[in-house]
């Protein structure tokens, strides 16, 4: 991946795209608060939310510093890694990450 | 675009958009016969470039049954049988938008029968790749397919890339689409990211006017985000208009209104 390929400086990228994204970290915030006050503790366990917590490390990781790829990596562990089509389609919608996967 | 109201079309317009591409797709509930796909044919061939016309906009769209309908070969095949017919229409610009949604096996039977005739017809192709989880796995599968049947990749839009596909979909000499939405898929300021990143051969943006939550407008909106990043008008048309007229026309249909 070309490196310096966004045509700001780094100070513009975060004077233009802080406070949106300050903005989307709290609305996780808040959703991590929510589940904390809902009643029961099945949301808890739910692949969607082990895969959501098992991400956001990514976001800090410091190996992959410079290489601009943290999107790329919270996809690949979003994704079924598998290669043989299912046997068949027993649901039409996707979940947002893996069932299969022990996040 | 069967989802949506005029108001949406007069946006547009307004917003400076002179032609659209729309693929036959699912409609959030499953059509109970062929007949109900001969109806959507018909509406995408017939209805909907007269709606589109009375605000300057070309419409064009594609015929197939979609990924979410084809896990009954039986019904899916009948429905195949009707797409020859309105091949003819002077709209259509292919076989679309085929793919998968789950990687089934039975999806995957379609999926190979659609390409094949798509070949038979020489038609170009849109795929669709599948929702979240499933993309990666699906896209893969969908591009052995077309590789399997000899089809040339520069006759196929591989649509939906994000960060995790459009890598390969490039290096496999696909085009790649970017589909902005508001929650899944790929927004305006990622997909500029990612222009920046792989390059814009090959490669557009197009938004979406479903019946979900999908906004006909992101195309413009992300042009203001490359323009905040200093990019050119000419990055700006490239990827917005250039590269889908270099694509669109090799199916010899694609027009532009007479005023642009």
């Amino acid at each position: 991946m070309p490196q310096q390929s966004c045509p700001l400086t780094s100070k513009q990228v975060v004077d233009i795209y802080f406070m949106e994204h300050r903005a989307k970290l709290l609305d996780i915030a808040a959703f991590l608060d929510r589940l904390e006050r809902a009643k029961g503790d099945e949301g808890l366990q739910d692949v969607r939310v082990r895969a959501l917590k098992k991400a956001i490390p990514i976001l800090t990781d410091t190996s992959g510093e410079n290489q601009a790829n943290r999107a790329h990596r919270v996809l690949e562990l979003l994704s079924d890694h598998t290669a043989e089509p299912t046997p068949a389609a027993h649901t039409q919608s996707a979940l947002g990450a893996d069932p299969n996967t022990d996040y | 675009m069967v989802s949506r109201t005029t108001d949406d079309y007069r946006r547009m317009a307004q917003a400076g958009c002179v032609a659209i591409t729309e693929p036959a797709f699912w409609a959030g509930f499953d059509r109970s016969s062929p007949a109900g796909f001969y109806d959507y044919f018909r509406q995408l061939t017939d209805v909907e470039p007269k709606r589109a016309a009375q605000y300057g906009i070309a419409h064009h769209c594609w015929l197939c049954i979609n990924p979410k309908e084809a896990e009954d070969p039986v019904f899916a095949r009948e429905v195949i049988k009707l797409i020859p017919e309105f091949l003819k229409k002077p709209n259509v610009l292919g076989i679309g938008e085929i793919g998968l949604n789950k990687n089934s096996r039975n999806e995957l039977i379609i999926l190979e029968e659609q390409i094949e005739l798509a070949k038979q017809q020489q038609q170009l192709i849109l795929v669709h790749t599948p929702h979240l989880e499933d993309k990666l796995k699906g896209t893969r599968i969908t591009m052995d397919a077309l590789a399997n049947a000899g089809i040339d990749p520069g006759r196929v839009l591989i649509d939906h890339i994000e960060e995790h596909t459009v890598a390969e979909v490039l290096d496999r000499g696909f085009w790649a689409g970017m589909t902005l939405y508001p929650d899944s898929k790929c927004t305006p300021q990622r997909a500029v990211d990612i222009i920046e990143c792989y390059g814009n051969e090959r490669i557009w943006i197009n938004s979406a006017g479903d019946w979900g939550p999908s906004d006909p407008l992101s195309v413009p909106k992300c042009h203001v985000e490359m323009r905040r990043r200093g990019h050119t008008q000419k990055l700006v048309e490239k990827i917005s208009l250039e590269n889908p007229l270099s694509f669109l026309r090799q199916s010899g249909r694609f027009m532009l209104p007479e005023s642009v």
